[in-house]
């Protein structure tokens, strides 16, 4: 059956920071007057609005969306949320996606916001409320708690050292360098990420991405109004989510198979049999340094257990074979959690249009793939993007 | 790009004031089981993607998409939540099998507040932070605003919105899912406790827990899995401006946008005309009438007379929530929209016992997210080819 195609046509991206003065109502007007600026149309052109941001309790807003939409431009227009915790950034374009495929409308604006900084004392306050209330609140876990577990399955599972890990954060923070909106570009080393104040043995500060805030915005067009809009579209060519059982004590978690079946779907959508020829550019998942290697293998670009060497060899960077998070990832741009799954996509936009300025993956990529992950490690989400 | 998309199986449990003895990962499983079951289908093999109505602070857990798989068959399956009313799932479910690229997709709504000590809290919470939450006030306040204004504006009176109460619970006594029949009279819906000037406690929709499971196909895959498929005609949503400062007050723009958006992609040009029955958002009781004005059902101003003269009765010419509406069947939170169709798909199979409606072929259903929101959505459903 031949599907309706879909392109993004523009991308705009609030600066990520730790502390945003706006509120977050103002982080999402600011980011979706970019997009449309930046492929000059106004809102009377939008069809309709994907919105997508994660939880409601680091603003403490009930129906977070509601009270987002007059920023997403959700005035006298179809507007929906979607909402799969730190896939979410993802989810969202995939949303847009079936906006504009299923044929109700031409093009859309898909937006995703976080403001992390107005949960005090600190973000991690609302992730005590993500757990099972029976069976995992009373123990007052967190986020670094679990993903200490994974990173100590993963590890074991290959004799993996921290230096192994620490290699993505120095990589991702020097892509970062280079990315307008970053929060953490720098050159660091090896040294200073597995001499970093430890959290919650095996992470250490420097292996986990920052608290931020920030808003990314896109415009989808369907097939032929794309072309009005721009000389450039990128097209949306495989789309694929993936949900894990809820219960994550009972799960092998050295591999992420809903990754590799996210993945899957999309690839099978795109045409894709040979991911690591047929991929110029992967943007996936870093929230955690390890979690870019994990997901790596889950995206079937890397074998089991090899994705430190993948990194090693150089064949990641971005001047080798598939550059792996140029823009910087989470570790170096930052983690406001829908925001930064959306950065991804808009990172393979200006990649694939070759306007990434001075982080541009040279040899003119023609293919990209970014994906998301998250809720208690259990869900991904994966989009293939072409020109 | 599939053509068209029907509602195949429909599964629910509840509805009651209260489930002490069933978790609410309980009741999602009892309503899933029944609606693939009536679609004569596997979860675990035959659903394309799963699309699940939730809200963090009604669940009372951040993130509860991570809650949702196991219950209803959809562990590595494509999953999503929309926090939402229940027919923007629906419309999400549509769209998605209009892509082409899924071919049966379910979508899944609860409510168990039963668990929720005070509902108006976490609406509270849904208040702007910076200008209105400081306020305090109960956010009843803003129907009692709301109203009064429409009553104002259209010249309708207090004692047709209470006519709206007496109906919709007097129609709920005849729908064993309801949560709230009763036979009341105007005179306890306008003397019942004030709220809100004027809105009184009867003229509140009551909560109630339960669940709705739908489970939605392709033209092929439907044709196949049943004889009485329910074709999703037309879709419709809108948001209008969140801020209670700059509102349209008296035009629901939001209103007329969803219902706009409905009846063109539905390809109806008269829809009183062609609409057999609606069921349509009551949780307040002038907002049954204030819904039907705004999705050009009747002139603004007629609603009440129309009620008062049994039009929107059961036995009259358009009848309106013939399952008794929030009013009377409980309001499910998001959920409610998901109810109003499942109403309207058991009319349209004949299914729906001694509250059946003779000869019905054409029926919508309209959710409003409830306070402080302006956003809705709608859905016409048909069972002709």
């Amino acid at each position: 059956m031949k599907m309706r195609r879909v392109a993004v046509v523009g991308a705009g991206m609030t600066k990520f920071v730790r502390r945003a003065m706006e509120t977050a109502d103002e982080l999402t007007w600011m980011a979706s007057k970019m997009a449309l600026d930046s492929c000059g149309l106004n809102l009377d052109d939008i069809d309709c609005i994907a919105h997508g941001s994660a939880p409601d309790s680091f603003d403490g807003v009930h129906m977070k969306s509601e009270y987002l939409s007059p920023g997403s431009g959700g005035w006298r227009k179809p507007y929906i949320r979607c909402y799969v915790g730190g896939g979410t950034g993802v989810m969202t374009p995939i949303h847009g996606w079936y906006h504009i495929a299923s044929g109700l409308f031409d093009t859309c604006l898909v937006v995703c916001e976080e403001k992390m900084s107005s949960c005090q004392p600190h973000p991690q306050g609302a992730f005590l409320t993500i757990f099972d209330h029976t069976l995992e609140r009373p123990l007052g876990p967190n986020l670094l708690w679990i993903f200490a577990m994974e990173m100590n399955a993963y590890m074991h599972r290959y004799g993996f050292s921290k230096e192994d890990f620490a290699q993505v954060t120095v990589k991702n923070r020097r892509n970062a360098m280079h990315h307008p909106c970053a929060l953490l570009g720098g050159e660091i080393t090896v040294e200073d990420v597995v001499n970093s104040p430890e959290m919650a043995w095996p992470v250490q500060r420097l292996d986990v991405s920052p608290i931020s805030d920030g808003a990314v915005a896109l415009v989808l067009a369907a097939d032929k109004v794309a072309w009005r809009i721009t000389d450039d579209p990128v097209w949306i060519e495989g789309v694929g989510w993936n949900l894990e059982t809820t219960y994550w004590m009972n799960r092998d978690l050295s591999y992420p198979r809903q990754v590799e079946f996210a993945a899957r779907m999309a690839y099978e959508m795109a045409g894709i049999t040979e991911p690591r020829k047929q991929l110029n550019i992967a943007e996936p998942y870093d929230p955690f340094n390890y979690k870019e290697l994990h997901h790596l293998e889950g995206l079937l670009l890397a074998d089991k257990g090899k994705a430190p060497a993948f990194i090693a060899s150089g064949e990641a960077d971005i001047d080798g074979n598939l550059p792996v998070c140029p823009s910087g990832g989470l570790l170096g741009v930052g983690n406001p959690i829908a925001a930064a799954g959306l950065m991804k996509v808009a990172e393979l936009f200006w990649q694939l249009r070759g306007e990434a300025g001075a982080r541009q993956v040279p040899g003119n990529p023609k293919r990209g793939v970014a994906q998301a992950w998250g809720d208690l490690m259990q869900v991904a989400t994966v989009i293939t993007m072409g020109v | 790009m599939n053509e068209r998309v029907a509602i195949v199986g429909i599964g629910w449990y509840g509805f009651r004031s209260i489930t002490p003895e069933l978790s609410y990962k309980e009741i999602m499983y009892e309503a899933a089981v029944r609606a693939y079951a009536d679609a004569g289908i596997d979860p675990r093999t035959d659903v394309d993607s799963f699309v699940t109505v939730a809200e963090d602070f009604d669940e009372g857990t951040s993130i509860f998409d991570e809650y949702v798989p196991d219950q209803i068959g959809a562990i590595l399956r494509p999953v999503e939540t929309i926090p939402g009313e229940g027919l923007h799932g629906l419309a999400t479910a549509y769209m998605q099998i209009k892509t082409g690229l899924l071919d049966i997709v379910v979508v899944e709504g609860h409510s168990k507040v039963s668990n929720i000590l005070h509902p108006s809290h976490i609406t509270a919470y849904a208040m702007d932070p910076i200008y209105n939450r400081p306020l305090a006030a109960n956010p009843y306040f803003i129907a009692g605003l709301e109203m009064q204004r429409y009553l104002y504006e259209t010249g309708n009176t207090h004692e047709q919105c209470a006519q709206v109460v007496v109906k919709n619970r007097g129609n709920a006594l005849l729908n064993p899912l309801a949560a709230h029949p009763a036979e009341i009279t105007v005179e306890d819906v306008l003397n019942s406790a004030p709220v809100a000037e004027p809105l009184t406690r009867l003229e509140i929709a009551p909560e109630a827990d339960g669940c709705v499971v739908m489970v939605l196909a392709s033209e092929q895959t439907a044709r196949a899995l049943t004889d009485k498929p329910v074709w999703l005609l037309g879709v419709g949503w809108a948001n209008g401006s969140f801020n209670l400062e700059n509102r349209s007050w008296v035009d629901l723009d939001y209103v007329r946008i969803t219902g706009e958006m409905a009846y063109r992609t539905a390809g109806m040009r008269y829809p009183r005309g062609t609409l057999d029955f609606i069921e349509l958002d009551d949780t307040f009781a002038y907002k049954e009438l204030q819904h039907l004005e705004a999705l050009g059902l009747c002139r603004p101003g007629e609603a009440g007379y129309l009620t008062l003269e049994g039009v929107t009765s059961v036995e009259g010419d358009f009848p309106v929530n013939p399952s008794g509406g929030s009013l009377g069947f409980g309001n499910l939170l998001d959920a409610s929209g998901l109810a109003r169709a499942l109403e309207v798909v058991l009319q349209l199979r004949e299914e729906a016992g001694t509250r059946q409606l003779p000869d019905v072929h054409i029926g919508a259903a309209f959710g409003w997210r409830g306070l402080p929101t302006t956003s809705a959505a709608m859905v016409i459903l048909g069972n002709e080819d």
